[in-house]
């Protein structure tokens, strides 16, 4: 065990037990995964992506590139979780991945082998010819051999949230920037939200030995938290990572609800999705330590120096027994001290640098190689470090043994969320690092984040930017001072270092196993813009962005190519700053909820009477009813439309969109909207309208009812109910804003129910006995509004399915009731309730277009609707139906087709050639848009658009299916297969 | 992203439905076809403000003028079309 007997922040009180690849061991609360492996003495918790080298833990943050596990089992398993952020629960099971047969003898491991040949862009040059291999072979290996972790490939048992918030202030990161400037705002009454991406608030307050106001830094930020805690206008959220800026002050935000826990507690999310507006946002990031380049870089006990802190001061975790420290900045020397506090030997420090710095005063180096202008060129052992091997500043190389190595290459500004709107970050020569520059709108970074490394200066700037924050918002600023505080870290001289004249495999990515050597490569083949190497290499490509490789693979592009960092350049971020679970994305709107659904005030009527229901937009609507002993729908659509043809049916027709239109304009607007002229429609008519697009083509059509003088009621296809909606306000507020007319859409309030067959007049008649439905005095496309027991309704003589019918609407709370009374007035008479599929058979059968054929491409005179355009008006799409293009007299147009053997079957989407003709593209010359089987003729029928269209009547052709493989000879007739006269509906 | 409804305030965009360049108008007719086709097809794509449509179909429904820089989405104008081509 490496546990500390004493410090960090645990709760040495609260064993927790885990299992790692199926081993036993405990840690307890308040340690991350990381922490409690490292307290267990595991050091190898991975493979890496291409190489397969074994490697350790290298972080103690959400940049970390190597220690990815999968986390838990089942369904619940999420690969490629970061060990050093999962916080540490009893029961927890993780395994390594991208290794077989273990983790400890992995076979792949001898890609190391073949690694001259794995060099930058290696796929582009190996695996080019032959292409006909890349498919079958060259892919499946490569994915087998390379890769992160596996999905369970179960449904995600859990379910995500989503919760909108706004507020004055967001500060991201609750480090000593992002607290001082909460509490500052806190204290001032603004409404404000901190977001910090780990399970402790405290950012390096909780990892450094610093002191403020006498208090220790955990100690401080714990009870600036608890204030916080305490105020009604401050939102904490933990274990949250803000991961996008958006456009309007947006900000998203993944809070991990349940993350910490065995699984969500009962009625609460795994997670949940913040879409956060906030007036002001500060970026209280932090800083990411960098790493240093050398020969082992990646080998297990290879650490950050800032982490190997993190693990002794917060977790009482000694990462190893014995250290070296190789540093380029006072980081390096700060660890020793840590080290040194918790009892563990440095063996040496390792210092680019020509001078010690102030802290190297406080350290016992009486048994340690200090070697100065330094470097590690090489690191003994495979699985866990071994050794060192030092040369310092004369040349002169030295191996310590040592089992823990602390690198620092300085620090780098986490400003990654700065650039998501496209800004570039620039360089600072003063502080050897990227900064931000033009920033999101009313987003600024502050501390460390800003470059203000210090921690006085990093809660002195918190403070500075929440009152200038106040100030602006109007209200007046808390009073704050800064605390006394014991800085830990000495100065920090941020200095890039590159190394020169690299013998072996140092890695710059860690994630995406790119080399030293890679870079160079790269640059030589041409690749020097900062974006091409990044590509080519695949150098910060990985989940975890580059945080920690891009800044070495910019300093050694910049070594190679001979220009400054500053004219190399860097690369943005875009969202998501770290991975996220697409879940969360989704959050609720999956399944059944994946979109809202619409059911009709009839829906558990047609339930209750064996409806099949079909998905049409977001309605359900009753597609057949099956009836006892139907087994095949066709069975139960024939009767549907025999028992309506021959006798009468109905069907919910509710879903249909209304719009009623009211205003002395009314019919100037609706003459202006369709095709056809609506100013001459009697009151108590309806009429058949077809509206264009303003480019010529057919958007819609439906019914237009007049009830009075300046009161039209206006009903559209269920598909477009929303356009047309949209449309009608279009013309009213945008192009003729002069006129004086209202629209609303009424669909919801209306249940509608078309009853159709010779003997709907008859079961109207029953049920509405005191208005006369004579054909004199209801003649077809009459139109009334009525009462039936005491309640408004609707009635039209309207037909879609050729019969005799009406159409009868309520208000949408009486729908069943009125259904019912129906049925029941229609017992007698044998009335069948039909779907939509008997619906859409009759209408084929009368030769209706509709959305099969109202696709967006067709005019009217392509549906054999041309002479509804009036030519006696301006209409939407009047000039541009006009063009040459559209009144083309050799466009495809609509007819009727029927098979010569009538027991061939039709089918939509098949291809009419001439007789003979080789099946190919250049030789169709229609097609079928809709088809179905007709109950009433005995036989297959269909709607096609042909060119040539109605000339070609009685000509034989062939209709291929090249899909399913059939080739019909059809005979083109009238698309009116039913009553062509139209006599059903008028008598 | 959002949107700042002169009716109903300050509203997530995914209430609104775009539509685009507010400056073609339509012509009365009768007008020659070219302008027509100019109305119903051509629209400037400029890097800079534009006067764009925006129907609050989630809301209440009005068609609203935005003036939107393209290049980085910031809205200075905001007006309900039927008032007017500008303010």
């Amino acid at each position: 065990m490496s546990r500390l007997n004493t410090g960090g922040l645990i709760d040495r009180a609260r064993p927790l037990k885990f299992t790692f690849d199926g081993k036993q061991y405990s840690g307890f609360e308040g340690d991350t995964l990381a922490a409690a492996l490292l307290a267990n003495d595991v050091r190898l918790v991975a493979r890496s992506f291409k190489y397969h080298r074994p490697r350790g833990i290298l972080t103690a943050g959400t940049e970390e590139p190597n220690a990815l596990v999968t986390l838990r089992e089942g369904a619940r398993a999420e690969p490629n979780s970061k060990a050093t952020a999962v916080p540490l629960y009893d029961g927890l099971v993780a395994s390594s991945q991208n290794r077989w047969p273990s983790l400890g003898f992995d076979l792949l491991a001898l890609n190391q082998l073949a690694s001259p040949i794995f060099v930058a862009g290696f796929y582009y040059k190996t695996f080019m010819r032959p292409a006909a291999l890349w498919e079958k072979l060259y892919e499946p290996l490569i994915r087998r051999a390379a890769g992160l972790g596996a999905l369970s490939g179960l449904p995600d048992p859990d379910s995500y949230d989503r919760k909108h918030a706004f507020c004055d202030l967001l500060v991201i990161g609750a480090g000593p920037a992002g607290l001082a400037a909460a509490l500052t705002a806190g204290r001032s009454g603004l409404r404000v939200i901190v977001a910090d991406d780990d399970m402790a608030m405290g950012g390096h307050l909780l990892k450094e030995r610093s002191e403020i106001a006498g208090a220790t830094g955990a100690d401080w930020a714990a009870g600036v938290v608890e204030e916080l805690a305490s105020y009604p206008n401050v939102t904490l959220l933990p274990r949250t990572g803000v991961f996008g800026v958006y456009d309007g002050h947006e900000y998203g935000a993944v809070e991990r609800v349940a993350d910490h826990l065995p699984e969500p507690l009962p009625g609460q999310p795994r997670q949940r999705l913040w879409k956060i507006v906030a007036k002001h946002a500060l970026l209280a990031s932090g800083a990411i330590e960098r790493p240093l380049i050398f020969p082992g870089n990646d080998r297990p006990g290879v650490m950050m120096a800032s982490a190997v802190s993190a693990y002794l001061n917060r977790f009482a975790v000694a990462p190893g027994k014995k250290a070296v420290i190789f540093t380029s900045c006072d980081t390096g020397w700060q660890t020793a001290l840590d080290l040194q506090a918790a009892g563990i030997g440095v063996a040496a420090v390792v210092d680019t640098r020509a001078q010690k710095p102030a802290l190297a005063d406080r350290l016992d180096l009486s048994d340690s190689v200090v070697a100065l202008q330094g470097a590690i060129v090489d690191i003994k052992g495979s699985k866990s470090v071994k050794g060192a091997t030092i040369r310092d500043g004369s040349g002169k190389e030295t191996t310590v043994a040592c089992d823990l190595v602390a690198m620092s290459g300085g620090w780098n500004p986490a400003i990654g969320l700065g650039s998501n709107f496209g800004n570039r970050p620039v360089w600072s020569e003063e502080l050897n690092a990227f900064l931000l520059d033009k920033t999101p709108p009313d987003f600024s970074s502050i501390g460390s984040a800003a470059g203000r490394m210090s921690l006085t200066s990093a809660l002195g700037d918190g403070i500075r930017a929440a009152t200038e924050v106040v100030q602006q918002m109007g209200k007046s600023p808390a009073e704050m001072a800064i605390a006394d505080v014991a800085e830990t870290g000495g100065t920090n001289e941020n200095m890039l270092w590159v190394p020169s004249g690299i013998e072996g495999k140092a890695f710059v990515d860690f994630q995406n196993d790119v080399t030293a050597s890679d870079i160079k490569l790269a640059a030589s083949e041409g690749f020097v813009s900062i974006e091409h190497l990044k590509r080519y290499t695949t150098m910060g490509m990985a989940t975890d962005q580059g945080k920690l490789s891009q800044i070495n693979g910019h300093g050694l592009l910049a070594e190679e190519t001979k220009k400054t960092i500053a004219e190399a350049g860097t690369i943005m971020s875009r969202p998501p700053y770290t991975p996220i679970a697409l879940g969360v994305v989704a959050g609720h709107h999956r399944g059944e909820h994946f979109r809202p659904v619409r059911h009709t005030a009839s829906h558990d009527w047609a339930a209750e009477n064996g409806a099949a229901f079909v998905d049409v937009g977001q309605w359900k609507r009753a597609q057949w009813f099956v009836q006892p002993g139907e087994t095949e729908w066709r069975t139960s659509v024939d009767r549907e439309v025999n028992a309506t043809r021959g006798g009468v049916g109905i069907c919910d027709v509710s879903t249909l969109g209304k719009i009623d239109v009211l205003g002395p304009d009314a019919a100037t607007l609706l003459d202006r909207l369709y095709a056809n002229m609506f100013s001459t429609l009697p009151v108590g008519r309806a009429r058949y309208g077809l509206m264009l697009r303003e480019d010529g083509f057919v958007m819609d059509d439906g019914t237009a009812t007049r009830f009075a003088e300046d009161k039209y009621y206006v009903t559209t296809t269920t598909a477009n109910a929303a356009r047309v909606m949209q449309h009608i306000d279009f013309a009213r507020q945008v192009i003729w804003p002069e006129l004086d007319v209202q629209a609303t859409s009424v669909t919801e309030q209306w249940a509608t129910y078309s009853i159709a067959g010779p003997q709907s007049r008859a079961v109207l008649q029953a049920l509405l006995p005191d208005i006369d439905l004579a054909n004199e005095a209801f003649k077809f496309m009459a139109a009334g509004e009525y009462r039936w027991r005491g309640t408004k309704i609707r009635l039209f003589r309207v037909s879609f399915s050729g019969e005799l019918a009406y159409e009868i609407s309520i208000g949408a709370n009486r729908g069943r009731q009125l259904l019912e009374a129906i049925m029941a007035a229609g017992a007698p008479f044998g009335i069948v309730p039909y779907g939509t599929e008997a619906l859409g058979v009759m209408r084929i059968e009368k030769g209706h277009p509709a959305g099969n054929e109202m696709n967006g491409q067709t005019t009217a005179g392509d549906l054999g609707m041309g002479r509804m355009l009036s030519t006696k008006k301006d209409f939407v799409g009047r000039a541009m139906a006009q063009r040459p293009g559209l009144t083309d007299p050799g466009r495809m147009s609509l007819v009727g087709l029927k098979p010569l053997d009538h027991a061939a079957t039709l089918r939509a989407g098949a291809h009419l050639l001439a007789k003979g003709a080789e099946p190919k593209a250049a030789n169709v010359q229609g097609r079928v848009t809709s088809a179905a089987f007709s109950p009433t003729l005995g036989h297959s029928i269909a709607l096609a658009l042909v060119t040539g269209g109605q000339e070609r009547i009685g000509e034989e052709m062939m209709l291929n299916d090249i899909v399913r493989g059939s080739d019909v000879p059809v005979e083109i007739c009238d698309a009116v297969f039913v009553d062509p006269a139209g006599e059903r509906l008028r008598g | 992203m959002r949107i700042p409804c002169p009716y109903c305030g300050d509203r997530d965009s995914q209430e609104f439905v775009y539509r685009g360049d507010a400056a073609p108008v339509r012509p009365s007719d009768p007008a020659e076809e070219t302008e027509f086709f100019d109305y119903v097809y051509l629209r400037e794509n400029p890097a800079g403000p534009i006067d764009e449509l925006w129907y609050h179909a989630q809301g209440c429904r009005n068609w609203i003028t935005l003036t939107r820089d393209t290049r980085d989405h910031a809205i200075s104008a905001a007006r309900l079309t039927s008032e007017g081509k500008s303010a």
